[in-house]
C-alpha cells in the first residue's frame, strides 16, 4: 500500500489511528485508543503521561516489537504493518535502536559481547569478527566505557549498564532511537549522563522518542507528547509542565 | 548470522552449564554405545558359530541320539557307525565318538587332568584334525583294543615339553597307554579347547573307562563325511532309513537326530537372529530415550532463556537465527554424545573381548551408523524446542521473568 500523499518526506514516523486492544476476560482493555502522531527527522520527542496511559504499548509498536490491533504505522514512508518477519527483524536490527528501562543486557556476556551482538544479526553489509569488535569498542568508548569492555552486566552500575545498552542500540547506526524510561532505574547523576549521551546523538541527527515520568528529563526534549487513557491529549512545546498539570 | 556464528553462540551457552550439558547428553552416550556394543556382540557371536562349524569339518552329516528311555539300551551304538560305513553309499568316512569323564594323565612326575574322547580311525579325516607327528589309530588298533593314545597339542606340550612324545608311555587314569601321535594345534572354539584333550580307541574306552554295562557300545555322536555335496539329501535319507531299521523304530518317530552342518548353522543363526533383534531394539529405544532427554532439557532451556530470546529478537535476531542457535545446541549435544558414545562402545567391546567376558567384534560401519543416528537425533529432537524459541512473541518474551 502506498503511503498517503500528505506524508511529509521528512517524517520518520507516522502513525494513523492506531489502536491496541487487550481482551482480558470480560473487559476489553483499550491500551491505545486511536493515536495519531508524526515525528520528523532529527526531532527529540519526550512522551509523558500517567502510569497505564499506553506509553510503553505505543513505544513497542514503534519499535516493531508489537503490532497494533488497528491503524497504520509508516516508518520512513514504509508501511510496517505490511512487512514480513525478516524485514521486521532487519528494521529492529539496523534502523531502530531500542533502550529499555531494565537495560535488557545478556547477563552471561561481557559488555563487549553484548554490544557486538546486533552486528552478528546483521544481514546486509556484514563485517567480520575483528571489525565487529573494533566497532563495538568504539561505541563503548563513545559512551565512556572504554575501560569496562570485559565486565559483565552484574559487575557494572545501573548507569553503566544503560550506557552499554545505548552503545548496543547505536552500533548499527540506526536513524531512530526509542527509549522507554531510560533513566527510570537510575539516580539523578547517572540520569544526567544518559541524557547527555542521548542529546549528543540527537545533535548528530538521530531522531529520538523517549518516555519519561520526570519533568527534569523531559526538558531535554524540544517536544513533549502527553498521553492519557490511550490517547494523545497534548502535543507540542507547551512541555512537561502542561502534561503534569493535566495529570492532576 | 552464519552457521559458524550460530555454533559459537550454541557452544557458549552449553559451556555455561557444563554439568547439565553432560547429563543431557548422557542418554545419547548410552544409546550410541549400546548400538556399537550390540553390533559387536552379535558379530562376535556369529564369528564363534562360524568357527564352531568350521571346526567340525566339511560336508558332514551328524547323527546324535535323542535321550534314551531309562532301562532301555542306548539308542546310538558303535554298531550303527559300522553299519552306516558298510551300507551307505557315497561316504568318504564315518567316525563315532564317545566322551567320558576327564582323567588324570601322567608322564614321569608331570600330571594333570584332561578331557578324554574315544573315537574311530576316520575321525582325523572327517573332523579335520591333522597330525603334527606320529599316526592316528587304525582299525587294527580298535579291533585289538591296543592301548594307544593321541595327544592334543597343549597336552603334549604340557606333559613332555621339548621331549618327543611318540612311543612314550603315559598313565591315563589307571591304564598305561603308548603315545602314537600328536595333533596340530586347532585352538579354542567357544568352550571347547581342541588342544586340551586326548583321543583313544573307542573300544579301549569301553574296556577301561566305562563301568556301567548299559553304556558299553554306546556312542554320543556319529560323523559321516559325504563325498559330494549334491548327494547330501539322499545320503541323509539313506542314513535315516538304515538307523530306523537298525533300531526297529518307525521313521517318523526316530530315537536319533540326523543333521547336516547347514541345519546346525540355521538353528544357531536363528538364535543369534533373535538375540540381535532384541539388542537392536534395546539400542534403538535407548537412543530414542536419549533424544527425548535432549528435547526435554532443550525445552526447559528455552523457557529459562525466554527473556534472552526476547532481547535477541529486540536487537534484530530473525526467527531463523534463534532457531539455528537452539538447533545447534541440540546438535552439538548429540554429536558430543555420539563421540563419547562411540569411544565408550568401542572401549566396552574391546574390554569384553579382552577380559574374555564375551566374544565381540567391532564392526566399522556400526560406528558410522551410531554416529549418524546421534546427529539425526539432535536435529530431530532439537527441532521442536528450536521452533518454539523461534516463534516466541518478542514482547511476551521480554516481559518473561
Ligand atoms: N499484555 C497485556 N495484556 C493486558 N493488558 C495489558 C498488556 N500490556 C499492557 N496492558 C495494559 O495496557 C495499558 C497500558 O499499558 P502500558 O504499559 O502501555 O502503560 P504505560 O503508559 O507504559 O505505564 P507506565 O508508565 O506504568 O509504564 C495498561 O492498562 C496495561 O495494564
Ligand atoms: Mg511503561
Amino acid at each position: 500500500m502506498n503511503p498517503p500523499e500528505t506524508l511529509n518526506g521528512n517524517a520518520v514516523i507516522r502513525i494513523e489511528n492506531v489502536r491496541k486492544v487487550y481482551n482480558t476476560g470480560e473487559v476489553e482493555l483499550r491500551a491505545l485508543d486511536g493515536v495519531n502522531l508524526d515525528v520528523r527527522r532529527g526531532e527529540f520527542v519526550a512522551m509523558m503521561g500517567p502510569s497505564g496511559s499506553g506509553k510503553s504499548t505505543l513505544m513497542n509498536i514503534l519499535g516493531a516489537l508489537d503490532h497494533p490491533s488497528d491503524g497504520r504505522y509508516f516508518l520512513e514512508d514504509e508501511d510496517v504493518g505490511e512487512m514480513e518477519q525478516e524485514d521486521l527483524a532487519d528494521l529492529r536490527n539496523r534502523r531502530i535502536g531500542f533502550i529499555f528501562q531494565s537495560f535488557n543486557l545478556l547477563q552471561r556476556m561481557t559488555a563487549l559481547q553484548n554490544v557486538t551482538l546486533p552486528m552478528l544479526y546483521r544481514v546486509e553489509n556484514r563485517v567480520g569478527h575483528a571489525t565487529r569488535e573494533e566497532i563495538a569498542i568504539a561505541a563503548l568508548e563513545s559512551v565512556g566505557l572504554g575501560d569496562r569492555l570485559y565486565h559483565r552486566p552484574n559487575q557494572l552500575s545501573g548507569g553503566q549498564q544503560q550506557r552499554v545498552a545505548i552503545a548496543r542500540a547505536l552500533v548499527n547506526r540506526p536513524s531512530l532511537m526509542l527509549a522507554d524510561e531510560p533513566t527510570g532505574n537510575l539516580d539523578s547523576k547517572s540520569s544526567e549522563e544518559i541524557m547527555g549521551i542521548l542529546q549528543n546523538l540527537n545533535r548528530q541527527g538521530v531522531t529520538i522518542v523517549m518516555v519519561t515520568h520526570e519533568a527534569d528529563i523531559a526538558k531535554h526534549a524540544r517536544r513533549v507528547v502527553c498521553m492519557r487513557d490511550g490517547k494523545i491529549v497534548s502535543d507540542g512545546r507547551a512541555g512537561a509542565q502542561n502534561c503534569l498539570e493535566r495529570k492532576r | 548470522m552464519n552457521i559458524f556464528e550460530a555454533m559459537g553462540l550454541a557452544w557458549e551457552a552449553l559451556i555455561q552449564n557444563k554439568l547439565r550439558s553432560f547429563l543431557t547428553t548422557l542418554g545419547v552416550i548410552i544409546g550410541v554405545a549400546a548400538v556399537i556394543l550390540m553390533i559387536a556382540i552379535s558379530a562376535g557371536a556369529e564369528a564363534v558359530i562360524a568357527e564352531q562349524i568350521n571346526a567340525l569339518g566339511a560336508n558332514l552329516v551328524i547323527v546324535t541320539a535323542t535321550r534314551g528311555t531309562p532301562g532301555r539300551p542306548p539308542s546310538l551304538v558303535y554298531d550303527d557307525a559300522l553299519a552306516i560305513s558298510k551300507e551307505v553309499k557315497g561316504l568318504t568316512g564315518v567316525a563315532a565318538e564317545q566322551t567320558v569323564a576327564s582323567q588324570v594323565i601322567k608322564w614321569g612326575t608331570v600330571n594333570f587332568e584332561t578331557a578324554l574322547l574315544g573315537t574311530t580311525p576316520d575321525f582325523a579325516k572327517v573332523r579335520e584334525t591333522p597330525l603334527e607327528t606320529g599316526r592316528f589309530f587304525t582299525q587294527t588298533d580298535l579291533d585289538r583294543k591296543n592301548k594307544v593314545i593321541i595327544l592334543g597339542s597343549k597336552v603334549a606340550k604340557d606333559l613332555f615339553g621339548e621331549t618327543n612324545p611318540v612311543d612314550q608311555e603315559v598313565l591315563l587314569g589307571t591304564t598305561r597307554l603308548t603315545v602314537i601321535g600328536v595333533l596340530k594345534p586347532k585352538g579354542k572354539v567357544a568352550d571347547t579347547d581342541y588342544d586340551d584333550r586326548v583321543y583313544i580307541p573307542l573300544t579301549v574306552v569301553y574296556q577301561r573307562y566305562l563301568t556301567q554295562a548299559m553304556q558299553l557300545n554306546r556312542v554320543r555322536t556319529i560323523y559321516a563325511q559325504v563325498e559330494n555335496k549334491e548327494t547330501m539329501d539322499s545320503t541323509l535319507a539313506q542314513i535315516k532309513a538304515l538307523l530306523a531299521r537298525q533300531h526297529a523304530v518307525p521313521l517318523d518317530k526316530p530315537d536319533f537326530v540326523v543333521q547336516t552342518q547347514q541345519d546346525i548353522i540355521q538353528t544357531q543363526q536363528a538364535t543369534t537372529e533373535t538375540f540381535r533383534t532384541l539388542l537392536a531394539w534395546v539400542a534403538a529405544v535407548s537412543l530414542l530415550v536419549g533424544g527425548i532427554g535432549i528435547m526435554n532439557i532443550m525445552l526447559v532451556s528455552v523457557t529459562e532463556r525466554t527473556r534472552e530470546i526476547g532481547v535477541r529478537v529486540s536487537i534484530g535476531a530473525r526467527p531463523i537465527d534463534v532457531r539455528m542457535q537452539f538447533l545447534m545446541e541440540a546438535i552439538i549435544l548429540s554429536l558430543f554424545g555420539g563421540i563419547v558414545g562411540v569411544t565408550g562402545g568401542v572401549g566396552g567391546a574391546w574390554l569384553f573381548n579382552e577380559t574374555g567376558a564375551m566374544r565381540t567384534e567391532i564392526v566399522p560401519w556400526s560406528l558410522a551408523l551410531a554416529f549418524a543416528s546421534s546427529a539425526l537425533v539432535g536435529v530431530f529432537f532439537g527441532f521442536f524446542p528450536a521452533n518454539k524459541a523461534a516463534n516466541l512473541d518478542p514482547i511476551e518474551a521480554l516481559r518473561h521473568e
